[in-house]
């Protein structure tokens, strides 16, 4: 579904102080990263070490810029596809902190979303359909007319959100959950999940892990970033992977490199990279 | 930044011929209607306690549907009640400028509106003041008392017809809010390019009463300048502003919004919107407490959306008192860039994006609007984006 070969990311800085245009940050150099279709894939990773990033680049940010590499999304290269054309091509994100939007109510977006991912006959956006095969195409449109928002609202507790201003005086667990809420409009074929447990509470992580895990099936991936590992409990992962030293290393079972990071924390994972970097990339 | 310079309303027509009354409103013109329906008025009256239409200088309707509520011409009110004379220029000083000399030496009839005491009228009166005559200069004289402990709610639109470019209209209106009254007025303005407007509106609120008015101009227009002020002289006295502007091209737009806190436990709160595409805006406003626990507020949020706009927010807040709470927040700028983009990501493109936000600043739930008025007025705020983008 998803594959990335080789990606350098830089993110631009703050101009510099002769005003001669910003200066790039390397974020991430050499990452490769595979992610099977059906399939939920965990990135581990110390704060900073540019998880967001990647998932920005991914999903298209323009200050997130790639200087080298290739993201491939259902056999298409990508890398010159804007946010939206993204988004539409079938990827969809959870924000780890949305902006507040005044005046935009949830239910506008959601309804705005709706439209834009199930439209009544043939999509306007043809180019972007050949990014999906047919059949996947179809079927996305099928999950859509699936889609009841008051069903799903009521799911996630979000019913006396819909008429609120997106995110404005959201706590925590309530941005989580209007961005899921959000995602199940858009019925996406690949789900990014930045810290979906970040600032939530106990109960709050149970709900968005069974979520998820309704809302992905055979044909859908999930990558879903932690700092912390939590998310594990709740949603079924089958793959694991720790992002340090800018690149994708010890792919394997999440569990397995969860319980290596607590013994060893990420600092062991910097080190084990170091001695064998050979190794980082296999499987 | 000054006023735009004046206009010379010696330019525009003083004299028009009179348009005969139309006792029932169903045989107004189609493309009529239309214009009056955008500012609020339908004829079908549904849902309304009154109606008044002044077309040019005549009264072609007036007319009141609830006991205890009077609406009519101002000219005949003056006649039929001689202590009328109490209220005439008593709120707004008839030298305050060209304009008011102008109203007190001249002017052309406007909306009487009473509510006697202790009655609410809680669905609107709709009025319109409508400019049919190309270059006339329209000018009106509004009282509107509301009695002690009644409600009043007034909706009042003006427009153009669809062939007028060009015109003036200057507006003279006094409110006179007693005890424990309540009064809501919500304003609409439908200019054409090249009319200039001058309205002059003050409010006397007594003890316990309240002022909300609201104002929305979405419409080109050549020029308008207004500072509508309520002045709190009862305790426990309450007024709110709320204004919602877009200046396009060619548009030169000078609102502000004044409360004079005088008396002792009275509240103000003024919010503006404003959004410039091509066009400027001056947004004022001015609170001034006098008075000992007054708590007055003002919000000012501008959006500049193409380059050549402007937009030149002026809080000022001015007390003579030491015991006060008065503040103001006032923000001037673009989009955030992070709001289009959180948007896009749910595949929406830069242009629907951007929209979307506009309108939702735009933020028309503000204005506590009947829910027919409220889409009238969002699918305005729709169409003009339409015709900018």
């Amino acid at each position: 579904m998803l594959s990335i070969e080789n990606l350098h990311v830089e993110v631009s800085g703050p101009p510099a102080p002769d005003g001669g245009g910003r200066a790039g940050k390397k974020i991430l150099s050499g990452l490769n990263l595979e992610i099977e279709k059906g399939k939920t894939s965990v990135m581990f990773g110390q704060n900073g070490s540019g998880k967001t990033s990647l998932v920005m680049a991914i999903m298209g940010f323009p200050e997130y810029k790639i200087t080298k590499g290739k993201i491939i999304f259902n056999g298409k290269v990508i890398n010159k596809l804007s946010i939206d054309e993204r988004a539409r091509a079938g990827i969809g994100m959870l924000f780890q902190r949305p902006p507040i939007v005044r005046g935009v109510k949830m239910k506008q977006i959601i309804e705005v979303t709706k439209k834009q991912f199930h439209p009544p006959r043939r999509s306007p956006s043809a180019s972007l359909a050949s990014l999906r095969s047919g059949s996947r195409g179809e079927r996305r449109v099928e999950a859509g007319k699936k889609f009841d928002l008051e069903k799903m609202a009521e799911k996630l507790a979000m019913k006396e959100f819909l008429d609120r201003d997106l995110n404005l005086g959201f706590s925590g667990g309530e941005m989580k959950r209007s961005e899921l809420l959000q995602l199940a409009a858009q019925s996406p074929d690949l789900l990014l999940l930045d810290e979906p447990e970040s600032g939530v509470d106990l109960e709050n992580i149970v709900l968005i892990g069974e979520v998820v895990n309704n809302m992905l099936d055979k044909n859908k991936s999930a990558l879903i970033i932690t700092h912390t590992g939590h998310i594990l409990d709740y949603v079924n992962a089958t793959r694991g992977c720790v992002l340090a030293n800018r690149k994708v290393q010890c792919v394997g079972d999440p569990h397995d490199i969860l319980n290596r990071i607590r013994e060893h924390g990420y600092q062991g994972c910097i080190k084990c990279h170091r001695k064998k970097p050979e190794n980082a990339m296999e499987s | 930044m000054s006023v735009k310079k004046d206009i010379r309303v010696g330019k525009f027509d003083r004299d028009t011929k009179e348009h005969s009354y139309q006792k029932d409103l169903s045989k107004i013109s189609p493309s009529d209607r239309k214009n009056l329906l955008e500012t609020g008025v339908d004829v079908s009256e549904r849902g309304r306690s009154g109606t008044f239409i002044q077309q040019d200088h005549t009264v072609i309707h007036a007319k009141s549907l609830q006991k205890g509520l009077e609406v009519m011409n101002i000219s005949e009110a003056l006649k039929k009640y001689s202590w009328l004379k109490e209220y005439w220029w008593k709120a707004v000083s008839k030298d305050s400028d060209e304009y008011t000399t102008l109203a007190d030496k001249d002017s052309r009839n406007g909306y009487f509106i009473r509510v006697q005491r202790g009655v609410k009228a809680d669905y609107p009166i709709q009025s319109c003041l409508f400019l049919k005559k190309e270059n006339l200069l329209q000018n009106v004289h509004n009282i509107i008392i509301a009695e002690e402990n009644s409600r009043l709610n007034i909706i009042t639109g003006c427009t153009t017809a669809s062939y007028v470019k060009k015109g003036a209209h200057v507006g003279i209106s006094e409110f006179y809010i007693k005890k424990g009254a309540t009064v809501k007025f919500t304003m609409i303005h439908n200019w054409a390019e090249e009319v200039v407007v001058r309205p002059r509106s003050k409010a006397i609120v007594e003890k316990g009463g309240m002022f909300l008015s609201n104002y929305v101009c979405l419409k080109p227009v050549h020029s308008l300048q207004m500072y509508p002020t309520a002045t709190l002289v009862g305790e426990g006295a309450t007024a709110r502003f709320n204004s919602i502007l877009y200046a396009h091209p060619g548009s030169h737009i000078d609102v502000g919004s004044r409360v004079i806190l005088s008396s002792p436990n009275t509240k103000a709160e003024i919010i503006s919107r404003a959004v410039a595409n091509g066009g400027t805006i001056v947004a004022r406003g001015h609170l001034k407490g006098e008075a000992p626990s007054v708590k007055a507020h003002l919000e000012c949020r501008g959006l500049i959306l193409s380059p050549n706009a402007v937009i030149h927010a002026i809080p000022e807040l001015e007390g003579k008192n030491k015991d006060l709470d008065m503040s103001h927040e006032a923000a001037v700028g673009k989009i955030a860039k992070e709001e289009i983009e959180y948007l896009m990501t749910r595949g929406l493109n830069f242009e629907e994006a951007q929209a979307i936000i506009v309108r939702g600043f735009m933020d028309t739930t503000i204005l506590g609007l009947p829910q027919e008025l409220q889409k009238n007025i969002d699918d305005l705020v729709k169409s003009c984006q339409e015709e900018a983008m």
